[in-house]
């Protein structure tokens, strides 16, 4: 996928000033969050079952090799094929390769970050390979030649008036406006292509070392599809995604639906695990599994290795205030939101995301919500020392940044400065005490007013005496 | 060097294990898999049944009780009619054994095709905590029968209702020793909210799922 994360201010200035989209926006805030905190509060103790799940994913990474070696022995026991690939162009040739060994002409997809991450469409599609993508969100997508704006609820950025709209100039057929109708058209469309599909490819949320198996979260029943129906099943997934046994993924199956959408468990959660046995008269005959590398040997390298505990939930970016403001295309590659601003940067490089790490309040949300407890704030923070540290933020940033570390080492230096500073900002508010236009940030009063600070400074109301509790400017 | 190779080697350095901590880290995976520690689970009361029509019934599944397996075959034909839909369905080998012909339903044993308009099957076992049914994959167990037809029905005896997935799983280990082609954990229709966050049932799979509990 085209990484345009460079263009975050540009883009997330287009996006702030759509009123369609901010309508759209709105239901991040109306549906998601008031639903995980309703199934955080019916599961009792939800907090013991973050420490667990964060457990889990520790305890794979911690020994990811062996986890991941014997996820292979197992797989392949049960007559999986197993490739292993370094890069986004190392799996798409995989792919392709099975595709041509095996005739293939048509491929159904249900829904995979990992197969944006590698732009697995244009690649098949490029080698004359026709690929449906069958999840309904990203069906629509595709029709439209969008990338998803979010990890759960690709298309949350449209209406149902412009898919309505979609759907009649694609589809030939008298224009339906019901969200039931519209849903219906779409299954009577995709129906036919599960059944003649040569290849399903689909995603993994995650993989068990225990069994061998692959397991996919779906509501909509077309990941069964695609991989029941199809004679040769592709499954494309990170190498992080391994958990151990049957008993740690119960645990990752209570926390992430339940983050994502506030669902106790998602319609189908499907466990596959090998090829079609015998008398079987469904299930694909060749079954492969490519684990993905493209960076994330990398990040356990480096000390945002938490960040690969990430179970792909989307409640970071449903509870972040900037997710909410600008939706997920202004982050401009797969994965927005608090996870993207870390994920993007780590794996497209620092450079081409210089933005990503900045574009959050640090107001802690996401990581008081995040169901493995990846501290998200933190790891922002550490990308933006690592931004100055490679002196990839602009010479005045980095020259401002020095002056201010040097005179808060100064103390005398630094109270007087801040009592120039009150004085100042003091003399360029109005009578209301706001500041409309902030001299050396107009950017920051651009959108919205500054307001001004209290007449003195902390540490001279302190010298002056005043301590908590006691009444502004009494003696003690 | 290949992918895999290379791919493992990186995994290593970055975990940067000696040869002690790497045999200490061996054995740990081992413990952990000889282990199979159970994590939190919701509290569910001892009324299994009550739990689990429940929690079913929050997911869009309908559920009704039979005393005995003589009784299914009526009780689904008189459901089926009673939601305006014909008598006629592809079926498990399991349930197949009962006498549907006599209540008037055309069962067919055979793998499913995209025009059937209800399939009958039965289930390993069924979850109370969520209100799921557990489906293997096998020869006489189609997994197209839960999926194709728009109307699911599941004929689950008492007997099989387990608390949590975690029982599901012993239950598995104790009496298939290993994992089928597909587990299928069905909770309910299939649905979307994909269009403007709003749940609409029948996506791909089942427009509904009735389950008859027997006993």
């Amino acid at each position: 996928m085209e990484v345009a994360s460079p263009r975050f201010k540009a883009r997330a200035a287009h996006k702030l000033a759509d009123p369609a989209l901010q309508k759209a926006l709105t239901r991040v805030k109306i549906k998601f969050v008031p639903a995980r905190a309703q199934a955080a509060a019916d599961f009792g103790d939800f907090e013991a079952l973050r420490e667990a799940g964060r457990a889990i994913r520790d305890r794979a990474l911690a020994d990811l090799d062996l986890w991941l070696e014997r996820f292979e022995r197992e797989a392949t026991a049960r007559g999986a094929v197993v490739h292993w690939a370094r890069d986004a162009a190392e799996a798409n040739a995989i792919v392709l390769a099975i595709a041509r060994e095996n005739g293939v002409r048509k491929a159904a997809k249900s829904k995979s970050m990992v197969s944006e991450e590698c732009a697995l469409n244009d690649a098949l599609e490029g080698a004359g390979i026709e690929v449906i993508e069958t999840d309904l969100g990203e069906y629509i997508l595709q029709l439209n030649h969008e990338p998803p704006s979010h990890i759960v609820a690709p298309v949350i950025h449209k209406n149902k008036e412009e898919i309505a709209d979609l759907f009649e100039e694609k589809h030939h057929r008298p224009r339906q406006t019901g969200i039931a109708e519209l849903c219906r058209e779409a299954r009577e469309i995709l129906r036919p292509h599960f059944l003649s599909a040569d290849m399903g490819i689909s995603g993994a949320n995650f993989v068990v070392a225990e069994t061998g198996s692959t397991v996919i979260l779906t509501n909509e029943g077309n990941g069964r599809l695609v991989t029941t129906l199809p004679r040769i099943h592709v499954a494309i997934t990170g190498i992080e995604k391994v958990v151990p046994t049957l008993e740690d993924l119960s645990v990752l199956l209570r926390l992430l639906p339940r983050s994502a959408t506030g669902q106790t468990i998602t319609n189908y959660v499907s466990v596959n695990t090998g090829t079609r046995g015998e008398g079987e008269s469904d299930g694909p005959q060749q079954f492969h599994i490519i684990l993905l590398d493209n960076g994330r040997t990398r990040v356990l390298h480096s000390e945002l290795r938490e960040m690969l505990a990430c179970i792909r939930c989307g409640a970071c970016m449903n509870h972040c205030p900037v997710y909410q403001a600008v939706g997920g295309h202004a982050y401009g590659w797969v994965y927005p939101g608090p996870m993207g601003a870390i994920l993007t940067p780590l794996y497209v490089g620092l450079e081409n995301a210089l933005d990503l790490p900045h574009a959050a309040t640090l107001c802690g949300q996401c990581s008081a919500v995040c169901p493995v407890k990846i501290p998200l704030p933190d790891l922002m923070r550490k990308l933006r020392e690592q931004q100055v540290e490679r002196r990839l933020r602009p010479a005045a940033e980095r020259r401002g940044l020095k002056l201010w570390a040097w005179v808060a080492r100064h103390p005398r230096l630094y109270a007087l400065g801040t009592r120039l500073a009150v004085r100042y900002l003091r003399w360029l508010a109005d009578e209301t005490g706001r500041i409309r236009v902030l001299g050396l940030a107009p950017e920051w009063t651009s959108g919205r007013d500054f307001p001004a600070p209290e007449p003195r400074t902390f540490r001279e109301r302190w010298q002056a005496g005043e301590r908590p509790g006691a009444q502004p400017g009494a003696r003690p | 060097m290949n992918a895999r190779e290379l791919i493992l080697g990186r995994v290593c350095a970055a975990l940067n294990r000696d040869a002690a901590a790497d045999a200490a880290a061996r054995r740990g995976v081992d413990a952990h898999l000889d282990a199979r520690a159970v994590g939190p689970q919701p509290a569910v009361t001892d009324d299994l049944v009550e739990t689990f029509m429940q929690c079913a019934a929050a997911l869009s599944s309908t559920v009704e009780r039979v005393a005995s397996a003589d009784e299914v075959p009526a009780r689904v034909a008189a459901w089926l009619q009673a939601h305006g839909l014909p008598a006629q369905a592809v079926g498990w080998t399991g349930p197949a054994a009962l006498d549907w012909a006599a209540a008037g339903i055309a069962l067919e044993v055979r793998p499913p095709r995209a025009d059937d308009l209800a399939g009958i099957t039965g289930a390993f076992c069924a979850i109370a905590d969520t209100g799921t049914l557990m489906l293997l994959s096998g020869a006489d167990t189609p997994a197209a029968a839960s999926l194709l037809p728009e109307t699911h029905v599941a004929v689950v005896p008492r007997a099989r209702l387990v608390a949590h997935m975690e029982d599901a799983w012993r239950l598995l280990r104790a009496e298939a020793g290993r994992l089928p082609r597909a587990v299928n954990f069905v909770s309910g229709p299939s649905r979307t909210a994909d269009i403007e966050q709003t749940v609409t049932l029948g996506a791909h799979g089942p427009y509904r799922v009735h389950v008859v509990l027997v006993g």
